[in-house]
C-alpha cells in the first residue's frame, strides 16, 4: 500500500522531498523544498509538518511550518520559514541542498478571500509574516489592494519588510527598539493603517497575543478579521488533540477545536482569546456542561429566582 | 515466499497484527489520507466515553529527549456521536474497529459495553482502565487488582458474548502479573499493554511545570523496553491469553521484538504522530522481517523467545 492509493485532489500528502536550498534571511531561515503534490495543493494560510532529527530521532512530534511560498520550478517547490530557536529547528537550519525532508503537506484550513475587490490590511508579527505574502498575490489576482502592516522587535526581525514595501500598496512597520520603521507594536499604528487605508478586511498571522490585539481593535472598528493562530502542534494531521483552542461555532456553542485541521484560519471573534490554555466553563464537553437545552431552561430558573 | 500475517482476534480474522494504538489515530479518518485503514490489522479508536469531554487544558504536550508527555484528558465527542459517525465511517472503508472505552464508574463502562453490543461491526473492545490524565490518580481502576477485575466485570457481563473484551493495563504497577491475572479472571478474553507511564516536565527557564495539567503520559521509544518486559512477564505467566503489545514500537524490528516476548498483535501509537503512515510502513518491515527469517506464519514467532530452544532463525554461533 503505497502513499499514491491516497491521493485526492485537494487532501494533504506525505511527501519525501529533497532539499534545494537553505538561506538564512536576517534572523530567520528559509528552507525550499522540491514537493510537487504540495505545491500543487497549496492555498495561502496553510501549512506543512515536517519531520526533523533523522532516523532514531528523539523527536518525535512533527514540526508546523506556514507555507511561504510555492513555485514551479523543478515541478512545484514549497518554501517554508523559521527561527532556529529549539533544537528540531536548529537541526532543520543544519540541512543541505540534496538532504531529504518528509514532510505532510498542505494542511489546514487556508485564508478565505473576499468575493469583490476591497481593501485588505496584511497584518504580521516576526515571521508571522511568511505566509500573508502568498495571500497577497492572491488578493491582487482578485483585484483587491493590499496594505502591510508588520512588526517585530528589531529590524531583523521583521520577515518581508522589504517585499512589503515592494509589492503594497503601503507597508507600515514596527519594530520595538525602534531599528526599522516606527518604535513601538504593530496594534499602535492598526487604527491609523486602518483609517488612511479604508481597511475592509484584515488577515492576520503572528504571536496570540498580537491576534488578541488585533482581533480586539478590528472589532472596535467593525472590521472582519481572519487570524492564522500560531498553536503548539505535535502532529499537524488532527491526530494527537495538543493544539486544541475554544472557538465559539455559528452554532454559538464553544468547543475545543483543534487548530490544524479546523484552523490554523479562524475568524478573529470567534477565538476565545481570554480563555486561550483553559478550558472554558460552558464549552462542549467541559466538567459540568450540559447540552444548551437544558442550561438555557436552568438560566431561566434562575433568572426567576432573582 | 511473502509470510502469512494473519491472526485471529476472538471470531475476527485479521489481515496482520498491526493495529493503531488507541488515542493516537483518532476514529482513523485522518490517517485514511496517508494509508488505507481497511488494510492495517485494525483500527483502535481512541477511548470513547459516555458523554462529550473538552479535555485538558493546553499545553497539553511536551517532548523531551527520552519521550514524548502527553495531557490530552480524553478529549472527545462521546458514544452518542461515535455510533453515529466514527464508527460506520469506519466499516463503510472496510476497517475492522476494536473499540477503546473509558468512564470514571464501573457502571459507565458498563453502559458503554451495552450500547457498543447494540451496534453492529464491533470487532473488539479494549477497556482503558490505565489511563494517567484523569482528575484523580484514584481513578486509574488498572492500579488496584480489585477495581480492575470489577470493570472487567461489567464489561464482559454487558458485551456481547461474540465480542472479545482486552482490559488495558498500565506499567506504573508493582506486578503487573497480579493485575492481568485478576482481570483474565473477571472475564478479559485478552490484554493490551502497555499503557503510557506517568510523567512531568518541569521548564527550566519558566521555572513552571511544561503541562498545563502538571503530569502527563510518557510514549515513545523511551518506554518500549518496558513494554517488552512487561508482556513477556505476562506472557510467562498467562501463555494463553492474547496480548495487544504497544510502547514505543517505531519499526519493524520493534513489532517483531513485542511479538517475540508474546504479543500476538502490535499497536501502533506515537510513532503516528512522527509519520503519518507509520502502520503501513511497520507492516511492510515486519513482513520484511519475516521474510528474511524464513519465517512462514506470524503466529510462529509469537511468544518464541519464551522458547529456551529458540524456534526461529539462525542461531548466532558463539
Amino acid at each position: 500500500m503505497t502513499a499514491g492509493d491516497h491521493e485526492s485532489e485537494t487532501g494533504p500528502q506525505q511527501v519525501r522531498g529533497t532539499v534545494l536550498t537553505v538561506r538564512q534571511i536576517d534572523a530567520y531561515y528559509a528552507i525550499t523544498i522540491v514537493a510537487p503534490g504540495v505545491a500543487a495543493r497549496f492555498k495561502p494560510g496553510q501549512f506543512v509538518a515536517v519531520a526533523v532529527g533523522g532516523p532514531d530521532t528523539s523527536m518525535l512530534l512533527r514540526r508546523a511550518f506556514s507555507i511561504h511560498d510555492v513555485r514551479p520550478d523543478h515541478g512545484g517547490t514549497v518554501e517554508f520559514v523559521f527561527s532556529a530557536g529549539g533544537r528540531g529547528t536548529r537541526w532543520l537550519a543544519e540541512r543541505r541542498a540534496r538532504d531529504v525532508l518528509d514532510l505532510t503537506g498542505p494542511l489546514g484550513r487556508p485564508f478565505p478571500v473576499p468575493r469583490d475587490p476591497v481593501s485588505c490590511l496584511l497584518v504580521g508579527g516576526g515571521y508571522g509574516s511568511a505566509p500573508l505574502f502568498a495571500l497577497a498575490d492572491r488578493l491582487r489576482e482578485r483585484r483587491c489592494s493590499v496594505d502591510f502592516l508588520l512588526g517585530a522587535a528589531s529590524g531583523d526581525r521583521v520577515f518581508g519588510a522589504l517585499t512589503a514595501r515592494r509589492t503594497g500598496r503601503s507597508a507600515t512597520i514596527t519594530t520595538v527598539d525602534g531599528s526599522l520603521g516606527v518604535r513601538g507594536i504593530v496594534t499602535d499604528m492598526l487604527g491609523q493603517v486602518i483609517h488612511e487605508a479604508r481597511t475592509d478586511v484584515i488577515y492576520a498571522c503572528g504571536p496570540m497575543a498580537m491576534l488578541r490585539q488585533v482581533t480586539a481593535l478590528a472589532r472596535r472598528y467593525d472590521i472582519p478579521v481572519q487570524v492564522a493562530v500560531e498553536e503548539a502542534m505535535a502532529c499537524g494531521i488532527g491526530v494527537c488533540m495538543t493544539c486544541v483552542l475554544p472557538v465559539v461555532g455559528s452554532d454559538g456553542i464553544t468547543r475545543m477545536v483543534r487548530s490544524c485541521v479546523d484552523g490554523p484560519v479562524f475568524r478573529g471573534e470567534q477565538v476565545r482569546w481570554d480563555e486561550v490554555g483553559t478550558i472554558p466553563f460552558d464549552a462542549f464537553g467541559a466538567p459540568g456542561w450540559e447540552p444548551k437545552v437544558r442550561r438555557a431552561e436552568s438560566s431561566k430558573r434562575a433568572g426567576n429566582g432573582a | 515466499m511473502a509470510p502469512d500475517l494473519r491472526v485471529r482476534l476472538g471470531a475476527t480474522e485479521l489481515p496482520n497484527p498491526i493495529m493503531t494504538a488507541s488515542g493516537c489515530a483518532s476514529s482513523g479518518r485522518e490517517l485514511a489520507q496517508f494509508i488505507d485503514v481497511s488494510k492495517i490489522g485494525a483500527v483502535v479508536t481512541k477511548s470513547v466515553m459516555l458523554a462529550p469531554r473538552a479535555g485538558r487544558p493546553t499545553p497539553r504536550m511536551a517532548e523531551t529527549s527520552s519521550g514524548m508527555l502527553n495531557s490530552i484528558g480524553l478529549q472527545g465527542p462521546g458514544i452518542d456521536a461515535f455510533l453515529q459517525r466514527d464508527l460506520p465511517w469506519l466499516l463503510s472503508r472496510g476497517a475492522r474497529a476494536v473499540v477503546s472505552i473509558a468512564g470514571s464508574t464501573v457502571d459507565e463502562y458498563a453502559e458503554l459495553a451495552a450500547r457498543l453490543s447494540d451496534a453492529a461491526g464491533v470487532t473488539a473492545i479494549e477497556v482503558n482502565i490505565s489511563c494517567p490524565n484523569v482528575e484523580h490518580r484514584g481513578q486509574v481502576f488498572a492500579c488496584d487488582p480489585a477495581d480492575s477485575a470489577a470493570v472487567v466485570e461489567a464489561v464482559r457481563a454487558k458485551a456481547r458474548h461474540d465480542i472479545p473484551v482486552f482490559a488495558k493495563l498500565s506499567p506504573d504497577v508493582t506486578d503487573i502479573v497480579a493485575i492481568a491475572r485478576s482481570c483474565v479472571s473477571a472475564g478479559a478474553d485478552g490484554l493490551s499493554m502497555i499503557n503510557t507511564l506517568l510523567g512531568m516536565a518541569i521548564d527550566v527557564d519558566t521555572l513552571r511545570p511544561v503541562l498545563a495539567g502538571l503530569t502527563g503520559g510518557l510514549s515513545g521509544p523511551a518506554i518500549r523496553p518496558i513494554a517488552v518486559r512487561c508482556v513477556y512477564q505476562v506472557r510467562a505467566a498467562l501463555p494463553d491469553v492474547p496480548i495487544i503489545g504497544m510502547g514505543g514500537v517505531m519499526t519493524g524490528r520493534d513489532a517483531l521484538e513485542l511479538l517475540l516476548a508474546g504479543a500476538s498483535m502490535i499497536a501502533v501509537g506515537t510513532a503516528i504522530f512522527h509519520d503519518p503512515s507509520a502502520c503501513a510502513r511497520i507492516l511492510r518491515e515486519l513482513d520484511d522481517e519475516l521474510l528474511r527469517r524464513g519465517v512462514r506464519r506470524v503466529t510462529e514467532v509469537i511468544g518464541a523467545a519464551h522458547d529456551i530452544r529458540g524456534a526461529v532463525g539462525p542461531r548466532r554461533e558463539h
